[in-house]
């Protein structure tokens, strides 16, 4: 039964981008070509091994048994344009998030290719943030670590700290990270991330942060950034995001895409799909 | 419209997404980066002994618990000192300069692998990571530093000279340990059992390099060729130059009485530098930076895999 409803997306995603094919003068700045994800995961079992075990591994060459692959996306194909705004939504671990590291260039397709215009970036330093650093290093860190220099890192300094809104109740900004509350370090995280506009620029969640008063910021930051970048993808389980700010929706699920069309329909038919 | 995508990009002058530099524009980008490596070297450095209660003092003790060890155990116990006139000093340069090489590798060999979740989330020459390390062990080295300058100078040697000699001997080596860093990265992304088998290894090259005796002494009956390849062992080399640069006097035939000790043993005539060391510690530098750098850079675009 499902598979039935799976084929029948695919016809509509194809007569989708038939329409889209059909319209003069896009310009590609996405291309997905046919392309497979694999994740390694080493130390699946067994743990780590003693370093008997281990030389006796590196002697044999045999592969290490606890290697386990991780096909996690599986042969997507779409072209997104100029000015375009994409959602991608599906089930958790459905591959979105493993399809914007791709695209950014992080993770190397398996097979396929995809091709680019200029450096797609991904709007998330959380990783090159340390939690035992006060949180004016860590914005120093963060613009460094997205390819700011140091004269760009000063000139934004005060605008990303007041965006983030941290000193609001006290000089908090010069306390070390861990002792924040999750909104507020993801608060600092969102500000510092969206200081750097981007050609190509893909979100992964990142409109879930914080309380009220910052989730409408950092809307209204995105649509900003939105303006300013050729390509915007957005991740997003929450289904009033995506249609506020996308009006093209890829649907994934296992890998596999299963729609991609106007926003209205996909996330109609993702919906259906959920509640039955 | 029958293109296909492969013609669309082509068509649009699109690039592969994640594609590896060329080698010149690499460097460049490296280069371009380097605010970020000494930042993030610097705030691991700051990160990593907030928790503990002595914070960053443990930078100093460390080191110096180690050369405690090794003077009771070598110097002491094995009576090690006896056929080295300045022997804590010797002993103290012996183990920050092999600590110095050693953390490099054990450090280079972590850096992709325990790095992996700021790999796949942002962009920047994955050479920042092997190269970041190295920065944080020279960071600890200089401190370090500092501390065997006092050691030196209660063992008796005043200053000299040859302190000059320090810089260029640790600049040679910095270069060294880069490059080593950078091919233990590669090894370390790809293989992990490697980093279980790397203590076994650098043990071994510890003890055949003579940190804690000197191994011209245990090698003196050997066979010239295979003193020949013992001298050309690195870790030998940068350990004399900088034990050189700060007691000349370890190399003056003065200090030395030949003849046997009390037990009987043959006393080492008088430790001589090898010939050219300044040429191989160069020769080490360059080809091991280039090398390794060359290397790294061939898997730049597998590193996001794990
Ligand atoms: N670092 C990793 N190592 C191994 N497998 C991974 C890794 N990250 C993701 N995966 C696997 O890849 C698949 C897709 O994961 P991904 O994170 O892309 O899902 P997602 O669609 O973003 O899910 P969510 O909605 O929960 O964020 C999952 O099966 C997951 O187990
Ligand atoms: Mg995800």
């Amino acid at each position: 039964m499902a598979d039935i409803a799976m084929s029948n997306f695919r016809e509509a995603s194809q007569d989708a981008a038939a329409t889209a094919a059909s319209q003069p003068a896009r310009t590609p700045t996405v291309v997905v070509d046919d392309v497979h994800i694999v994740y390694k995961v080493h130390g699946a079992g067994s743990g780590k091994g003693s370093a008997t075990s281990a030389l006796s591994r590196l002697v044999s060459k045999k592969r290490s048994p606890s290697i386990r692959e991780v096909h996690a996306v599986r042969g997507l194909s779409f072209t997104a344009y100029k000015g375009e705004a994409v959602g991608l939504i599906g089930s958790n671990g459905s591959g979105k998030s493993t399809m914007l590291a791709a695209i950014a260039g992080l993770l190397p397709p398996e097979k396929g290719a995809i091709y680019t215009n200029g450096q797609p970036s991904l709007l998330g330093v959380n990783a090159a943030l340390m939690n035992d650093l006060t949180g004016d290093r860590n914005v120093i860190l963060g613009c460094l670590a997205m390819g700011m220099t140091p004269k760009e890192v000063e000139s934004r300094y005060q605008e990303i700290v007041d965006f983030s809104g941290i000193n609001e109740k006290g000089d908090f900004i010069s306390l070390p990270m861990r002792t924040y509350s999750s909104g507020m370090a993801a608060r600092l995280r969102f500000s510092i991330a969206a200081a750097k506009t981007h050609d190509v620029l893909l979100i992964d969640e990142a409109l879930a942060t914080g309380d009220q008063k910052f989730q409408k910021r950092s809307e209204a930051r995105i649509r900003e950034l939105r303006k300013e970048a050729g390509t915007v993808f957005l991740v997003s389980h929450n289904n009033n995001a995506i249609r506020d700010t996308c009006e093209r929706t890829i649907w994934i699920e296992k890998g596999e895409l299963v729609m991609d069309g106007h926003t209205d329909e996909v996330v109609r038919e993702y919906e259906k799909h959920n509640r039955a | 419209m029958g293109l296909t995508p492969k013609q669309l990009a082509a068509k649009y002058g699109l690039g592969v997404s994640g594609k590896r530099p060329s080698l010149p524009t690499y460097v460049r980008q490296l280069w371009a980066r380097r605010h970020f490596i000494l930042a993030f070297a610097t705030a691991r450095l700051v990160a990593q002994y907030t928790t503990a209660k002595l914070g960053q003092l443990w930078q100093v003790l460390t080191p110096l618990l180690n050369c405690s060890v090794f003077f009771l155990v070598f110097g002491v116990m094995l009576k090690s000192r006896d056929s080295i006139p300045v022997y804590l000093a010797w002993l103290c340069v012996g183990v920050f300069v092999f600590q110095f090489s050693q953390s490099a590798v054990q450090a280079g060999t972590r850096s992709i692998a325990d790095n992996l979740g700021l790999i796949r989330a942002l962009h920047f020459p994955r050479a920042c990571m092997p190269v970041a390390f190295t920065v944080i062990q020279l960071q600890q080295l200089l401190i370090s530093m500092v501390v065997l300058v006092g050691i030196v100078l209660a063992n008796g040697q005043m200053p000299h000279m040859t302190w000059f000699l320090i810089i260029p001997a640790l600049l040679l080596q910095c270069l060294f340990n880069t490059g080593l860093a950078m091919v233990m990265a590669r090894v370390g992304s790809k293989a992990s059992d490697i980093s279980q088998l790397m203590p076994f290894i650098l043990r071994t090259w510890m003890y055949v390099s003579g940190v804690m005796y000197s191994i011209q002494g245990a090698i003196a009956t050997w066979p010239p060729l295979a003193k020949t390849v013992m001298a050309l062992n690195p870790a030998t080399i940068y350990m004399d130059l900088m034990r050189y640069a700060f007691m000349p006097d370890s190399f003056s035939k003065h200090y030395y009485h030949g003849g046997k000790d009390a037990s009987g043993h043959a006393l080492p005539q008088h430790l001589t530098l090898p010939h050219h060391i300044w040429f191989t510690a160069s020769a080490w530098a360059v080809v091991v930076f280039v090398a390794g750098f060359v290397f790294f850079w061939k898997a730049e675009e597998e590193y996001g895999r794990g």
